[in-house]
């Protein structure tokens, strides 16, 4: 088993006046990994990030970078490069000049500077505005030049804090792809921090999301997905419908629940239920039709369309239980008109296989 | 390996750095032992001298009652006050029409605009001096009964002023919406409306920090004041510095402290005038 | 903007109140100082007249400034207004810097209690210092109770560049403050993540980042510094005498109009120059937005 290249081992972040911005928190970051911390604001997950570069330091914990504690580390001393969220590419410099400052200011000699800064340069695909001031640079540019400037340092970990949500939509999409190549290419560690779950699932090999200051789930993008362990995880990546039941009896990993307005399903469970549950299903799961399903085993119930919202290859249809709550339903377009045909008011039977149903005990 | 961090604290956390600290409490100490002592020594028994002797308030009185002392403070008074009042309007005018029109010279206009704030006093001083003279202004004024002979000092303050009036309004304008003034005419309102209930609200805080800038350099003037003044209006700062050059009264430490409150009382209405600014007025 | 055509009555509303006041009562007095540079006293029946002048005679008083004791007066305003600013720039800097430092709700007290001194008559202030400085002021009293001193402090070139400091300290440190905040700390971030230290960070970004403000600070302290004859008139004694002091003169006991017109004049010479110094080296570089 690999030794991880980041270890923060029992890290809190504690500021005077009882605030806590990070709560304990322990987590092994793997080299070559591609790895993300995500979370709604003020989850921790910025601060976490700061602490591993040496822009903060914990109020107590170890943070082992490639094997030494440099929790109390200088920033200038750890072999860890950030792209801020801002880019902070200095104005006074041309683009070759701020690419070069780190390994300027760290006495490497002029000509193995002025070779790597080519090569950086050629990275990014930047060479042709080496002589450029930022200010005559768009946004995605000067992300370029942040990018260039800390790989060019060859750090262990490169940290980047928010990197897409100053893009646009195109160069956001385009940017993913860059960083995903990026990553492989020169194959270092990827830490990154993101609010966005479509960020996360799509550029990441595994993703710690967080919330108020603790980490809630450490997994894949797809095992986050499909096996969230917790409301909160659910609910925070992807859609999901969220119905509360009450748990009539559970002999091992079967457990049978009575859900409201859905009467009684037959699930598993790893977890041990206690009296109340969440069932959890995401909206692709859900089928929809006119009349009522003949098949049998299958969770069924009546809804009326409040809403569907066209999204082109898909729809998504918001229909009313009998007693109030609101299912979500994805749709596929996938007939020649492109339409769900439905409208508001109508009336519809929603199915699911129990089996696509999670239970959550958090 | 270099010096480690302290747990909880950033790399720049300079307002944590010793050095710094002491250095700032250094400078206010220095900055403020010799105001302290001269707004202690107007407590002072002892009417002169160094030497404390004991506490009294009988300075105040004293120096309210000082013929030549009252009359100072209560021209410079009278002086800052129509000043401020001319200065302001002026300098708002000025503020709006170079905010609302090009025009041709434009720099060269403005550069003339700041030259009465970036050359020397002594310079305007000597300069009006020369001019009332010559051109007889001087004595005209100077027989007159008061306020009228404080004339040519009012003047001179109102050159002065107004540019600084003119600086503080401008950068209030800028951030103007124009779309304010567009709505407002669409709705109707004609040139003179617009100006009074729209122009003119948004410019208030500006306008006032601006009045009470006038006021303080007015009321504090020595330089151009010194050299403008006829042979028998004398402002507060130019009797103290005759005082000073004749021996001084522990009266003129009392008329001082005064003097200050009333400029500690208008700085902080000015600064709390600015920042309602920034909540987005 | 409108041009000013597009609304002519307002325009001229506008502008003429202020137009007329900078005119009369600034550019024509002026204008009127440069005459007298180049005129003397008239002289009437071979006596040399008190108050009346024979105007453009020539550049006699402007010759007059360049003769050696004027010279070297002029030189030594230059210096020590240089001093003091350079005084003002090493003590000020760190105190701007501190205060921008400070949390978010202690700024403004920090800044309002360096800026107070600043809003107190210059007269009381100097006076305060003279009494606080004099041989029986409030530091030799202190001193003399450990046995030191009496030490005669005015009358001395130090006391001199101490009070110019004294005063105009807050003159720097605003503009410096207004720029250091400005700054977006995250460059500093940056320059130490990427390997820098503290003083590097601060020689290669901070400094170039915040000049634009170092420049208004200086130009804010130097050219009021070189106009000055106050402090040195109270705190200095008759060896300390700065280029205003002699203007002054010249309009007072010296009784010598002309010449201290010229005198004025090649002041606001000097003063220009710096200004045009400044503009120049604005114009080529480019900090952290325009001051």
């Amino acid at each position: 088993m690999a030794e991880p290249i980041v270890s923060v081992r029992n890290v809190s972040r504690r500021y005077p006046g009882g605030v806590t911005a990070v709560d304990n928190v322990s987590v092994d970051i793997m080299q070559n990994e591609f790895f993300a911390l995500l979370g709604p604001s003020g989850c921790g997950k910025t601060t976490l990030l700061r602490m591993i570069s040496g822009l903060d330091t914990p109020s107590e914990g170890h943070i082992f970078i490639g094997g030494e504690d440099m929790a109390f580390t200088p920033p200038n001393k750890r072999p860890t490069n950030m792209v801020f969220q801002s880019y902070a590419v200095f104005p006074h410099m041309t683009v070759a000049d701020n690419v070069a400052y780190g390994l300027k200011v760290t006495g490497v000699a002029a000509d193995e500077i002025k070779r790597r800064v080519g090569e950086a340069l050629e990275q990014v695909k930047l060479s042709h505005l080496a002589d450029r001031k930022p200010d005559q640079m768009s946004g995605g540019q000067r992300q370029r030049v942040a990018l260039a400037r800390a790989l060019v340092k060859r750090p262990k970990v490169l940290l980047l804090d928010e990197p897409l949500s100053a893009l646009d939509a195109k160069l956001r999409d385009d940017m993913r792809l860059e960083l995903t190549r990026l990553q492989q290419e020169v194959g270092i560690t990827f830490i990154i921090v993101t609010h966005d779950q479509d960020e996360a699932l799509s550029m990441a090999t595994r993703i710690a999301v967080m919330e108020k200051g603790a980490i809630r789930q450490l997994a894949t993008p797809a095992e986050l997905y499909e096996q969230p362990t917790s409301r909160f995880v659910a609910d925070f990546i992807g859609k999901v419908n969220l119905f509360e039941a009450d748990v009539v009896s559970q002999k091992g990993k079967a457990v049978i629940c009575n859900a409201k307005g859905l009467g009684k399903m037959n699930l598993t469970s790893d977890k041990a239920c206690g009296a109340k549950v969440t069932i959890a299903v995401r909206p692709e799961k859900l089928k929809l039709a006119r009349v009522a399903p003949k098949a049998e085993g299958l969770v069924k119930t009546e809804a009326k369309v409040r809403d569907v919202g066209y999204f082109g290859d898909w729809s998504e249809v918001v229909a009313d239980m009998p007693n109030g709550q609101p299912v979500s339903v994805n749709v596929q377009n996938d007939k020649r008109d492109g339409n769900t045909g439905l409208k508001r008011g109508d009336k519809v039977w929603i199915t699911w296989a129990p089996s696509d149903s999670l239970v959550l005990t958090e | 390996m270099a010096q480690q961090l302290k747990p909880g604290t950033g790399p720049l956390e300079f307002g944590n750095r010793r050095w710094l600290q002491s250095l700032f409490a250094a400078t206010i100490f220095v900055l403020y032992l010799p105001i302290l002592v001269l707004i202690a020594f107007s407590f002072n028994e002892q009417n002169r001298g160094g030497v404390w002797k004991g506490f009294t308030l009988e300075n105040y009185p004293k120096a309210w009652n000082n013929q030549s002392i009252f009359d100072a403070m209560v021209n410079s008074l009278t002086i800052a006050v129509i000043t401020t009042l001319v200065a302001t309007v002026i300098g708002t005018m000025v503020a709006v029409m170079m905010w609302r029109f090009r025009f041709p010279m434009k720099p060269a206009y403005e550069a003339a605009m700041g030259l009465p704030i970036v050359i020397p006093e002594i310079c305007m001083g000597v300069a009006l001096l020369l001019f009332f003279n010559a051109s007889g202004i001087m004595n005209f004024f100077s027989h007159l009964i008061w306020p009228l002979n404080l004339s040519t000092i009012i003047i001179a303050h109102i050159a002065f002023c107004f540019p600084f009036v003119a600086i503080v309004v401008r950068s209030r304008l800028v951030g103007f919406n124009k779309q304010l003034e567009e709505a407002s005419r669409d709705l109707g309102a004609n040139e003179w409306q617009t100006f009074t209930q729209v122009l003119v609200p948004y410019m208030k805080p500006g306008i006032i920090a601006g009045a009470l800038l006038a006021f303080t350099l007015s009321l504090d003037d020595f330089v151009i004041t010194f050299f403008t003044s006829g042979p028998e209006t004398v402002t507060f700062p130019v009797k103290i510095y005759s005082m000073v050059k004749t021996g001084v009264k522990y009266e003129v430490n009392a008329a001082s402290t005064v003097l200050i409150i009333i400029t500690i009382v208008a700085t902080v209405l000015a600064m709390k005038l600015q920042s309602p600014e920034k909540a987005g007025h | 903007m409108d041009d000013w055509k597009a609304n002519a009555r307002a325009f001229w509303t506008l502008a003429t109140p202020g137009t007329i006041w900078l005119v009369i009562f600034f550019l024509i007095p002026l204008g009127y100082l440069l005459a007298l540079s180049f005129s003397e006293k008239a002289v009437i029946d071979g006596q040399v007249s008190v108050n009346d002048y024979t105007y453009f005679t020539g550049i006699a008083n402007y010759l007059r400034s360049l003769n050696p004791d004027i010279i070297s007066i002029f030189i030594r305003t230059l210096w020590w207004s240089a001093l003091a600013t350079a005084a003002c720039l090493l003590i000020g800097y760190p105190i701007a810097f501190l205060i921008c430092f400070l949390p978010e709700r202690s700024r403004p007290l920090a800044l309002l209690m360096i800026v107070l001194p600043f809003w107190i008559n210059l007269l009381i202030r100097t006076y305060a210092l003279k009494s606080v400085m004099g041989t029986r002021g409030v530091i030799n009293t202190v001193i003399g109770w450990v046995g030191i001193g009496p030490i005669d402090m005015l009358g001395t070139t130090p006391a001199v560049i101490f009070g110019l400091v004294y005063v105009f300290l807050p003159f720097m440190i605003l503009p410096l403050y207004s720029t250091i905040e400005r700054l977006d700390k995250s460059y500093l971030e940056a320059s130490l993540d990427l390997g820098a230290t503290q003083f590097q960070t601060f020689r290669k970004v901070t400094l170039p980042l915040t000049m634009p403000g170092i420049i208004t600070g200086v130009i804010l302290v130097f050219i009021p510094c070189l106009g000055m004859f106050l402090i040195s008139d109270e705190l200095g004694g008759t060896t300390s005498w700065m280029i205003g002091n002699v203007i002054q003169a010249q309009f007072g006991a010296s009784n010598d109009w002309p010449f201290g017109s010229a005198l004025s004049f090649v002041l606001m010479l000097l003063t220009i120059i710096v200004l045009v110094l400044q503009w120049a080296y604005q114009r080529k570089s480019k900090g952290v937005g325009a001051g």
